[in-house]
């Protein structure tokens, strides 16, 4: 690896109860030139018929990556740090395996480029140190990037959340959902 | 002659709103910027702090600016997206003048200016001074907003300037002025993160100050209870403690009850109230009837949230009150806000940490712009043109005979009636784009359309600027130096990053210009910004809004300074009436009975459901420039009418399906959104666009009496199913749903 300035106990925290669902992040993400205006970040309404309740979508950077272990071109890569990187351009052969394997339906298919693109976690700024694009920009501070400690000590009516069960398969991730004191893992049936 | 010169389908082809995209790799240079400028933010009240990527003297991009202390990095879309305008292909490039038949011709500045000052002169000359009227903006700096007010009054010579702050804070201003004496937010947003109960009222924080937000949920980290009082569940309301669903015009009624509650529990701070305020008996007196059935009739809100929220303000020992344009908008616009104030002066919660008071301003400079004298009853400093004293102040600071100082003018509604009746024959404006802004707008274009001579100084051919014989092409925000003052009070540095491209120039040249051309050249010989600012510390010296000890460094070492700021060693006040002196005659907080009265337009048999009107949070005000950013655009595509699904099977209306909408002033068609987000008597028009999609069509030109604001959130309407479906193509982001 080369020497950065990427701080390992930093991590992405997502707090769906606090989004306003703005679009800043997306309008953000979207700036970075790796993008070519595309955000890797998402957010949609749930029903907005009933609800102004948004649900924001980004790479969760599993620790065993499913959409890594099902690249038949070992496109995907995961660096030092936990990060999962988008597809390398070189490698990826647009298969959408990836796509259709992740549990948390994060890539996307970059139809035009034939492309698998996901969040990198802003590794052009995190490795500077700096904080990602869209939780740098969040007005709502639903997405947050800072460590753990400091988001215990700042928030103590929620809790961070990295293990997801979906069916029989435990993930655990490099990004933390907030969820209810007492909550550990979040069971998907 | 202000009447369109060709089909407004042509002058839209050629001046836009067009949708403009950043290149898919960015703009050029995006990566290797010639330079970084710390400024702000160009939209609301909030004023973000951002750094804006220059290359080439074009903005390519931007950084967020982690230091600044108010957002320390964080934005909201329009923010993000705001560095768009530089490079925007419907920028207008130099002046154009109007010719007939054929839309708009750039055109020399030498002869823009000559035309100009010609019919400025012939027009004075011909039906008296006031019948030129000027209409100015608050998205101006401290130093246009002092220059203009200073230009009317000086080169100009008439009474009638007045601005878009007119459709905005005024209502909070009279308010505070007759409580306080004084116009300004009481506290730092710091105070609102520590506040044991929050009350925002009327005020759509999430999507109008978006960057807001982070301090209500701090508060609520901290175990802060929050109430948001609105006609809709807005995104801040879906998780509040108490959502109190108020019938739009409830607004005084509502908060006279919580105060006769507050009395009945005797939840009140005696102590300050004996020794800090007066008129408490006769405040008291006017709501002894408030009973809890009286409120529920009266605001649409269940009796027991009513007692919930006023039990949770008696009991609370810190505690903020927040309100905006949702309580202001109304003929009662100054009461609502006064028994807001009632509530806060009730429980002595001012003054002390953790305890606040405000209004939140909606517009960029909404604050300091409405300080420094482009208004028409006001002077720099916050003074009165009424006021002898202030008159001659002001007089000695600009060097003119004070019997030479035009008297108060007319509002900015008032300005367009005026129009309308003849009396009002030329205007110019900046920053102002009535035609979509102002209430009942078909009578608006009605008055453009009478105006002898009509100039325009603006970016973009606003909705507005297309009725203009000449329109001179100006200076975005971050194209010109200066101050501005932030909802908070705090005076922030906009630092110049680029100048205006091609012959477009700086809005104080401009009016630098037109001033020397009629005569008062040595009242504007302004070398910089910061020696109008320097003039400006001067001429505000002793009035509420004193900046004198504000300098362009000292807000730069800073991050800002919030006035009153006396003297040059004065640090600023983030927080005021620590002291408990406040300015009014008395030296006491005033309580100011409210006995409620209904809105001006009431709903009956032929009218029965309540219009409301508001912003969204990827459009700003009338849209001139978000309009024209693809981005902020494709979010929210159109106007959306607001209906609870309920309403909608009383009409046979579903989803999507276009409904007239009728009121006593017009009617226009917009797409359904069926949303239980809002109370089942009332829909919901963002009022961000103009022509057949204007929301301004329908609403109504009566005025409070005392602040003279528009009652943009309440009038009467009627629902007409037209069995169309809105248009498929603009189904973009604003209806998607994961389900």
């Amino acid at each position: 690896m080369p020497k950065t300035d990427y701080n390992e106990e930093m991590a992405f925290f997502v707090d769906m109860q606090r989004c306003i669902g703005c679009h800043a992040c997306e309008m953000a993400c979207a700036e970075c030139e790796t993008n070519g205006q595309e955000s890797m970040i998402h957010v949609n309404y749930v029903d907005r018929a009933i609800s102004t309740q948004t649900t924001v979508q980004v790479c969760m950077h599993c620790e065993d990556p499913t959409c890594a272990n099902v690249c038949p071109a070992d496109a995907i890569h995961q660096d030092d740090f936990g990060v999962v990187h988008s597809a390398d351009t070189s490698r990826c052969i647009g298969c959408s395996n990836c796509v259709l394997a992740c549990p948390f339906g994060v890539p996307k298919m970059q139809e035009q480029a034939e492309l698998m693109m996901k969040c990198n976690m802003c590794y052009d700024r995190t490795s500077a140190g700096k904080k990602p694009m869209c939780a740098t920009v969040c007005p709502s501070q639903a997405l947050y990037y800072g460590t753990r400690e400091e988001i215990e000590r700042m928030r103590p009516d929620s809790v961070p959340v990295n293990s997801f069960l979906f069916g029989q398969q435990e993930v655990n991730t490099k990004v933390n959902i907030m969820m209810p004191k007492g909550t550990h893992q979040l069971i998907i049936e | 002659m202000a009447k369109l010169p060709v089909s407004v389908d042509k002058i839209i082809e050629q001046y836009g709103p067009h949708k403009a995209y950043p290149p898919q790799g960015g703009f050029y240079g995006a990566n290797e910027p010639d330079k970084l400028v710390k400024t702000h933010c160009c939209y609301c009240g909030m004023q973000c702090g951002i750094q804006l990527k220059v290359k080439d003297n074009k903005i390519a991009g931007f950084e967020p600016w982690m230091e600044f202390p108010f957002n320390e990095g964080r934005l909201c879309p329009k923010g993000v997206q705001r560095y768009m305008q530089n490079n925007h292909p419907d920028r207008l490039l130099s002046p154009i003048q109007r010719v007939e038949g054929k839309g708009f011709e750039p055109i020399g500045w030498e002869k823009a200016m000559d035309k100009t000052v010609s019919e400025i002169k012939r027009i004075q000359q011909t039906y008296g001074n006031d019948a030129f009227a000027m209409l100015s903006g608050v998205s101006l700096t401290n130093e246009k907003s002092y220059m203009i007010g200073k230009f009317a009054r000086v080169a100009l010579k008439t009474a009638n300037l007045d601005y878009n702050g007119r459709l905005c804070m005024v209502s909070a201003g009279g308010g505070n002025k007759k409580a306080f004496g004084l116009d300004r937010s009481s506290n730092s947003w710091d105070d609102l993160a520590h506040a044991e109960v929050i009350i925002v009222a009327g005020a759509n924080i999430s999507e109008t100050f978006p960057t807001l937000t982070h301090y209500i949920w701090r508060a609520r980290d901290n175990g802060a209870k929050l109430i948001v009082v609105d006609p809709r569940v807005i995104p801040l309301a879906r998780t509040a403690d108490l959502h109190l669903p108020i019938r739009p015009g409830g607004d005084s009624a509502l908060f006279g009850a919580m105060l006769k509650i507050l009395v009945d529990n005797d939840w009140l701070d005696h102590d300050f109230i004996a020794k800090y305020t007066s008129g408490f008996e006769e405040t008291i007196a006017a709501v002894k009837d408030y009973d809890l059935d009286w409120a529920e009739e009266q605001t649409g809100i269940s009796k027991h949230l009513i007692l919930e929220a006023a039990t949770l303000w008696g009991k609370a020992k810190t505690s903020f009150l927040l309100h905006a344009r949702g309580i202001e908008h109304h003929t009662k616009g100054v009461e609502n806000v006064m028994s807001c104030i009632n509530l806060v002066l009730a429980t002595g919660r001012i003054g002390k940490p953790y305890c606040g008071y405000g209004t939140i301003t909606g517009q960029g400079n909404g604050q300091g712009g409405r300080e420094h004298g482009h208004k028409c009853d006001q002077l720099p400093g916050n003074r009165d043109i009424t006021n002898p004293e202030h008159r001659k102040y002001i007089s000695e600071v600009w060097g003119i005979d004070e019997k030479d100082m035009p008297g108060k003018g007319l509002t900015a509604y008032e300005q367009i009636e005026a129009i309308h009746r003849g009396e009002i024959k030329g205007m110019i404006s900046i920053c102002f784009n009535p035609l979509v802004s102002l209430p009942n707008n078909n009578l608006v274009r009605e008055a453009l359309e009478k105006l002898e001579f009509y100039v325009c100084i603006d970016t973009f051919l606003s909705e507005t600027a297309r009725h203009a014989d000449i329109v001179m092409a100006g200076s975005l925000h971050e194209e010109e130096e200066g101050t501005v003052t932030t909802a908070e009070g705090r005076v922030v540095k906009i630092n110049e990053a680029i100048t205006p491209p091609h012959s477009a120039r700086r809005d104080g040249e401009i009016i630098m210009e037109i001033a020397d051309r009629l005569g008062a050249g040595d009242k504007f010989s302004f070398p910089s910004s910061e020696a109008i600012f320097n003039e400006l510390r001067i001429a505000s010296k002793g009035g509420t809004a004193d900046y004198y000890g504000i300098t362009y460094q000292k807000i730069e070492e800073n991050m800002g300074i919030f006035w009153p700021c006396p003297s040059l060693d004065h640090p600023g006040t983030p927080r005021l009436w620590e002291d408990k002196k406040f300015k009014t005659p008395d030296g006491k907080a005033h309580f100011n009975p409210v006995k409620y009265r209904p809105a001006a337009e009431v709903t009956d048999k032929e009218y029965p459901v309540i219009l409301t009107t508001g912003r969204v949070v990827s459009q700003y005000l009338s849209g001139t420039s978000t309009r024209r950013i693809g981005k902020l655009v494709d979010q929210y595509p159109e106007p959306l009418l607001e209906i609870h699904p309920k309403l909608a099977y009383q009409y046979g209306i579903e989803n999507r399906d276009l409904v007239k909408v009728k009121t006593r002033r017009g009617e226009a068609q917009f797409p359904a959104h069926v949303v239980e987000t809002i109370r089942e008597d009332t829909v919901f028009i963002p009022y961000h666009w103009g022509g057949k999609f204007s929301a301004n069509q329908l609403t109504i030109g009566s005025l409070d009496p005392m602040s003279k604001i528009p009652e943009f959130k309440v009038c009467a309407c009627q629902l007409y199913p037209t069995e169309k479906k809105g248009s498929e193509h603009r189904t973009e982001s604003a209806y998607q749903s994961w389900l």
